[in-house]
């Protein structure tokens, strides 16, 4: 009844639901909503906070912008977009919550990804862990000669590192090279085996990029663009996610 | 841009992958496995999440795959995504995870696959933090395990059952 009555009221006109609505293709259907609930009972992130997707939309829809901009539920939605894929007028609530954590100061936003994305920035590799890609590199021949010189059979394993023209530019996630070497061996190997033209990169090496999820759309495009160029100045074709 | 997943696929089809199940008949290990959403619902959709059970259905064996529900485009975020990680809120994290981690019990499988860097770090909290204790493996350990070149080193994740296979 509350809610009903509400939305007989002229809503209120959010700027910021405004501006993703101008910025989203279809306006992200962000007024298409039928309140049929099925992105809230679908989703994980529902009843944390006080606050669930079809509340958080509702929300927006009434002009309530202080409230869906300062809630810290933005950053315990993942941004998976099930409540997309299931919602019947396929409204981009994540969309919303991108651009909420993007109203944030900077300085205010959780520091731990903002240190993830900071530390990308600063290195050559996009380290989200501050890697240099002269300990990526050192770590990478280390356990490869550890692996030529004790597993029988695998005494020509070849890994190569910005070699220029292979096929294949094959990413790394951080957490292999600074916490667990030895996981990066298996891909070694079956890309040894089925005979890959690969190649790992001294610049833009790392798989991870939290400015993403940060909502820093500048330090987002600066770490992609590194990463792109890295791929086309050794000539390769495919960027490969180990994932 | 290329997944891993797809190629594993493609080079198991083409036969220069020649994975088997031979390692599990008698052990008869399950497994479940999560489509990671960056891959699945939100890159390449439904047809990526099916070589990815072609990949694990060559590998672990027809019936020791049991899968999640719901799955593929429709699957649960396992709450590792997005920076959640990062982000300092543990607790709400792992509240988050909770509904992951129910449906991986109701598969009742002995571990879970995670082929993506975060799902396995938060699937893996999850299983420790809640005492469940079920093991938490990248693909590319049980392809290997399955070609008889699993180096000891590599097994980290390995559950006491397969941690000798193959050695
Ligand atoms: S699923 Fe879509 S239509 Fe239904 S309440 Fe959620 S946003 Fe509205
Ligand atoms: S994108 Fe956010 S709101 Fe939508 S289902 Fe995922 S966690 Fe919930």
């Amino acid at each position: 009844m509350g809610e009903a009555a509400a939305l007989l009221i002229e809503p209120k006109k959010s700027a910021l639901v405004e501006k993703v609505r101008e910025l989203l293709p279809d306006g992200g259907n962000l007024n298409m909503c039928l309140a049929c609930g099925a992105c809230a009972s679908g989703c994980p992130a529902t009843g944390m906070e006080g606050m669930d997707p079809r509340k958080f939309l509702r929300l927006a829809a009434l002009g309530q912008e202080e409230a869906i901009r300062s809630t810290p539920w933005v950053w315990l939605c993942t941004m998976c977009r099930r409540c997309v894929h299931a919602c019947p007028m396929e409204v981009d609530i994540p969309q919303l919550v991108y651009h909420c954590r993007q109203s944030w100061p900077r300085e205010e936003r959780p520091k731990g990804i903002l240190g993830s994305c900071e530390k990308a920035l600063s290195t050559p590799g996009n380290s989200a862990m501050g890697a240099s890609s002269e300990d990526f590199r050192f770590v990478v021949e280390d356990v490869l000669e550890e692996v030529r010189e004790s597993q029988p059979g695998q005494e020509n394993l070849q890994v190569s590192i910005d070699r220029q023209g292979a096929h294949y530019f094959l990413n790394q996630n951080s957490r292999e090279p600074v916490t667990e070497p030895d996981e990066m061996v298996p891909l070694w190997k079956i890309l040894s085996l089925v005979g890959a033209d690969w190649t790992y990169g001294s610049v833009g090496w790392a798989a991870e990029n939290y400015c993403m999820f940060l909502a820093d759309d500048e330090a987002w495009e600066t770490v992609v663009r590194n990463k792109a160029k890295a791929v086309d100045d050794l000539g390769c074709k495919v960027w490969l996610n180990t994932e | 841009m290329e997944s891993i997943i797809r190629l594993y696929a493609r080079w198991i089809r083409e036969g220069k992958l020649p994975v088997n199940s031979d390692w599990n008949k008698d052990l008869g290990v399950t497994f479940t496995v999560q489509d990671p959403c960056q891959l699945v619902r939100k890159s390449l959709g439904d047809p990526v999440a099916e070589d990815l059970r072609f990949v694990v259905r060559s590998v672990v064996g027809e019936e020791h795959f049991i899968d999640m529900w719901p799955n593929k485009s429709n699957n649960y975020c396992c709450g590792g995504g997005g920076g959640f990680l990062q982000s300092g809120f543990t607790d709400h994290r792992r509240e988050y995870g909770s509904l992951k981690l129910e449906q991986i019990r109701r598969t009742g499988a002995d571990y879970c696959i995670a082929p993506c860097h975060n799902c396995h770090s938060q699937i893996h909290d999850l299983s420790e933090h809640s005492g469940d204790h079920f093991p938490v493996v990248h693909l590319w350990t049980l392809i290997c395990l399955s070609l008889g070149m699993l180096g000891e080193n590599e097994r980290e994740y390995l559950g006491e059952d397969l941690k000798n296979v193959g050695l």
